[in-house]
């Protein structure tokens, strides 16, 4: 690169910091105040854009881009008011579900507003042309937002540090019980800093209108960043954030200018593995204060009863003789992703280690099952047995790192894991077949129909399941609950933490391996949205509408999300709003989730 | 009593209206590329009013059950087996991203039924994954950059750089340009290349870097949301004055369409001109599109339009809904479609519809396609000796 090319490609990176920055600023206040980790955020900011857009044409860009965030403000103040403050003592995590719910239904409501087509936004008059910089030609509105990042994270940090209300809100982050005790109106500092971080989404992306347009797809792609921006700069730090939008920012600018673009695939979740490798907290951030509320001591699980999962085994043994064939191909798609729950619920509940990525051990074992068949030519049989080796290794690789975190961190670590694992997939052609992914994955002749294929996955996937609960109630079980709950006396009594969380990740990475082999033979074929962050959420979705707490939850979870989505989306025009609505109308009334509700009422 | 039974059952057998429908199952991601795919539907639809209209196919009528795949090959799979086994749908039809497309091939294979892959662009469908019971409409990633590099090679641009969307369309139509450019134009360099994540493009950065390398021309298979970035990016830094472009795709009214003012001009694309084609096959077409929908046909519609006609001449030919019979009456079907004639190859059961190529220019504020042509899809193929190896037959 020429010494003009550096200077320019380090400028694309700091208009490109910026916009990160603005996106990622909102979350992160969000998050410090609330601990509401606001999936949602993506779809405000996508909101902001579409509003720019069509404000623009009437009254002009630059008018629309405060008032598209001002709009954007007062839906975010009303999703607070309406929805999240009534969950706040739900168990953590479940507004994580609620968000998810508001992704779903704010995307199909921007579908019907402004139909299907992206929407290019005007440029914005005045700086619409470039300016001449070392020979070559630079966008004048680049230089705006160069300037606008910093901006706004002058204008933040004297709000945190020079206002009084800066001074509540900081107050909550730290310790939000001690600050209610004091006398501080949590509810209304709650709502304001949601609005607050809402508004700043809703500017992040009317601002971005002249470089980018408004398009349905744009949420989650901004939403994935922005977590990484946050993370990255430790959760709930502003200078953390600006910190690691630039180092983002200037990283995918120079790989794009050193002619790795291949690598942008990935290369945020490349950063965000090693920052939080060596440094557990972030660039800046602190470790996260203990939140204390009703959601967080867990009560301890009940005795599990193997007799309802013998009932139910026995009641879908002989569904075949009753119903049609493609209740066959329904249920066995169910059982597959209850094992899948089942296994992230091992982690997430007993083990106490939310993960963002399970999908990487379930996409490991659908691959190397199909890898195992294709190209090592083995049998059938006994690639559906090995190719669940294969999830427990990487869960263990990459469970090695995740164990040194915890919480969120945790989470967003072994979503960087996942990310970088459907990166490979999706790029070694040779291996993996690349976005096509592998072809032919069919099941042996004897398991061929749908009816023995449905019988074999019906025996491994409840096996898998008590065996996983059985677990639970083993030595290593007992030991993983008290590593969770008070990893100090864990400690003390001579339990190992680390060593049972590690293990439970082998666990957990092996049964979803299970799960992921089990998927491929069923469809005959795999490609990277295996282990794609969407099929991670889902699980995370079955988890949590089933209820954490509880064993059974994830099974009935996987089976009430596996049904939704099959109906609604066969009858229903805007079937992602409707799932959504269902979702949102379930986390209010049950917060506990399903099997948690059905528990509370029918067995005390 | 009896004699009522009696005389249902004649008026069954006699009248074609209560003999039962012929199903079609249709399945696609209208929810994740609804732009692409709320026309498609609207051509499909259109086609089906059509053909009932003029008496169904086999004295039935034709009855298209239509599903959402959720755009993953894993739904799409299920949403198959679904219209397969539950719906008892005679042939498949549909999908838009090759992962779910070849899935979907794969398990027509499995189940044996009849799949018209509309949409799809990858070539593997019909070549390296191809199979017997799977034929695909669209003209294909290598149908499309064979019809453009006449074009390219006439540029007699020598230092040429590439940008395209990192996935299976975006590897192999910078592959197939990069084979049938130097073979059409021996002396050609390819300088730089820059491969964004597909909808995540970096438009700044990768622009600057193309610049830096100092291409003639630029040959760029990107869209929807990348184009536009990439266009307005390349628009304000200069990089089209300097280098000539040819986009993939550029001139479908789908993605053309947002482009609007930032319309760069004399870019070489592939495309479709639907205001200004004059021929009566597309003129009714058009017409009776617009008629119906108060709205202008994108690619998409001609797709689905083009898509079901095909599976109705396919099952009137045949005479039958048996899988085996279909495939032979496919093979070879010569039929009317708003681009022309078209045949359905015997070889690899790709059909000869083409693409329309021309230049990009601006008229009144919008994007449209100047001097072009119709490239009739049968001339851009490879021979059948390289099919065949490619279909391991």
């Amino acid at each position: 690169m020429s010494g003009s090319a550096i200077l320019l490609q380090f400028l694309n990176g700091l208009a490109g910091a910026s916009s990160l920055f603005l996106v990622a600023a909102g979350l992160s206040l969000i998050f410090g105040v609330s601990r509401i980790v606001n999936f949602a955020h993506g779809s405000l900011y996508m909101l902001g854009m579409y509003l720019a857009v069509s404000l623009s044409a009437s009254i002009g860009f630059w008018a629309s881009v405060p008032l598209s965030a001002a709009l954007v403000a007062a839906v975010g103040c009303l999703i607070e008011v309406g929805f999240l403050r009534r969950i706040y003592k739900a168990p953590e995590l479940l507004q994580l579900l609620a968000t998810f719910a508001l992704v779903l239904i704010i995307k199909d409501a921007a579908l019907w507003a402004w139909g299907a087509q992206d929407m290019l936004g005007p440029r914005a008059p005045g700086l619409a042309g470039a300016v001449s910089i070392a020979g070559s030609q630079f966008p004048q509105y680049d230089l705006l937002l160069i300037v606008l990042g910093p901006a706004v994270f002058m204008a933040l940090h004297l709000l945190l540090t020079r206002t009084r209300w800066g001074t509540l809100v900081r107050a909550a982050t730290q310790d939000r019980e001690m600050a209610a005790a004091l006398g501080v109106n949590e509810r209304r500092l709650f709502t304001a800093a949601f609005t607050l971080g809402a508004l700043l989404a809703g500017f992040g992306g009317a601002s971005a209108i002249p470089r980018e347009p408004a398009s349905l797809e744009i949420d989650l792609g901004v939403i994935a960043d922005a977590f990484v921006v946050v993370v990255v700069g430790g959760l709930g730090s502003i200078p953390g954030a600006f910190l690691a939008a630039l180092l983002i920012g200037e990283v995918k600018a120079f790989c794009i200018g050193l002619g790795y673009s291949e690598l942008t695939l990935a290369i945020e979740f490349i950063v965000m593995a090693l920052v939080l490798v060596l440094r557990p907290w972030g660039l800046l951030g602190r470790p996260l204060p203990q939140v204390r509320g009703a959601g967080t001591v867990e009560p301890p699980l009940p005795a599990p009863s193997f007799l309802l999962l013998a009932a139910l085994a026995a009641l879908l043994a002989v569904v075949p003789a009753f119903s049609g064939p493609y209740t066959v191909v329904l249920l066995t798609d169910i059982l597959v992703f209850a094992l899948f729950a089942a296994s992230l619920h091992f982690l997430m509940g007993p083990g106490g280690m939310p993960s963002f990525g399970h999908a990487a051990y379930f996409g490991l074992g659908a691959y190397a099952a199909g890898l195992l068949l294709l190209r090592a030519h083995l049998p059938m049989e006994l690639s559906l047995a090995l190719a669940p080796l294969a999830a427990g290794v990487g869960a263990l690789i990459f469970g090695w790192f995740c164990v040194q975190l915890s919480g969120v961190y945790l989470a967003m670590l072994t979503l960087a894991f996942a990310q970088i694992a459907w990166s490979i997939a999706f790029q070694w052609d040779e291996l993996t077949g690349g976005s096509n992914g592998l072809i032919g994955v069919w099941p042996a002749p004897w398991l061929a129909s749908k009816q023995a294929y449905y019988y074999l996955t019906l025996v491994l996937c409840l096996g898998a399941v008590a065996l996983l609960w059985r677990l639970i109630y083993s030595p290593f079980g007992y030991a993983l609950r008290a590593a969770r709950d008070s990893p100090l006396r864990a400690e003390a009594i001579g339990i190992d933490v680390r060593i049972q969380q590690w293990a439970a990740f082998g666990v957990a990475g092996l049964f979803a391996g299970v799960g992921g082999a089990l998927y491929a033979f069923s469809k005959g074929s795999i490609s990277p949205e295996t282990l794609s962050v969407p099929r991670s959420v889902d699980g995370l979705v079955m988890v949590l509408l089933g209820g954490v707490q509880t064993l059974s939850g994830p099974l009935w979870g996987a089976a009430l999300f596996t049904w939704l989505e099959d109906s609604l989306s066969r009858g229903v025009e805007y079937w992602r709003a409707a799932i959504g609505a269902v979702i949102l109308v379930l986390v209010m009334a049950f917060p506990q989730g399903i099997a948690g509700f059905l528990k509370q009422r029918f067995l005390k | 009593m009896k004699k009522l039974l009696l005389f249902l059952t004649l008026l069954s057998l006699t009248n074609p209206v209560f003999a039962q429908a012929i199903k079609i199952g249709e399945l696609n991601s209208y929810k994740v590329f609804p732009a692409f795919l709320e026309p498609y539907k609207k051509g499909w639809e259109l086609a089906l009013e059509e053909i009932n209209r003029s008496g169904g196919v086999l004295g039935r009528k034709l009855e298209v059950v239509s599903r959402d795949d959720g755009g993953t090959p894993g739904d799409a799979v299920r949403v198959a087996e679904e219209l397969i086994s539950r719906e008892q749908a005679a042939v498949l039809m549909g999908t838009f991203a090759s992962n779910v497309g070849l899935a979907v091939a794969n398990l027509a294979q499995q189940r044996k039924v009849v799949f018209m892959a509309a949409e799809p662009l990858t070539d593997k469908i019909v070549w390296e994954n191809g199979n017997r019971y799977t034929f695909r409409l669209r003209p294909s990633t290598y149908m499309q950059v064979a019809m453009l590099v006449p074009e390219a090679a006439r540029l007699k641009k020598k230092r040429w750089a590439i940008v395209y969307p990192n996935y299976e369309y975006g590897q192999s139509a910078t592959a197939s340009f990069k084979k049938l450019l130097a073979k059409a134009q021996p002396d050609v360099e390819f300088v730089a290349e820059q491969t964004p994540p597909l909808g995540k493009i970096d438009a700044g950065a990768v622009v600057q870097a193309l610049l830096e390398a100092k291409p003639d021309a630029i040959f760029s298979s990107l869209f929807a949301v990348d184009l536009q970035k990439f266009v307005r990016e390349g628009n304000t830094r200069g990089l089209f004055k300097s280098a000539a472009v040819v986009n993939l795709l550029g001139g479908e009214p789908e993605y053309l369409d947002t482009l609007k003012d930032e319309t760069p001009e004399g870019w070489w694309v592939t495309g479709y001109p639907w205001s200004e084609i004059n021929t009566p096959e597309h003129k009714k077409f058009s017409d009776a599109y617009e008629k119906r929908w108060k709205d202008y046909p994108r690619v998409g519609s001609v797709v689905g339009y083009t898509a079901l006609h095909a599976v109705a001449n396919g099952i009137r030919k045949a005479g039958s809904l048996q899988s085996d019979k279909l495939i032979a009456a496919l093979e070879g079907l010569q039929m009317e479609t708003p681009f022309g004639q078209i045949l359905w190859r015997p070889i690899d059961h790709q059909s000869t519809m083409g693409a329309y190529v021309g230049q990009l220019a601006k008229k009144g504020g919008q994007g449209v396609m100047v001097n072009w042509h119709y490239a009739d899809g049968a001339k851009y193929q490879p021979s059948d000796q390289e099919v065949r190896a490619l279909r391991k037959e």
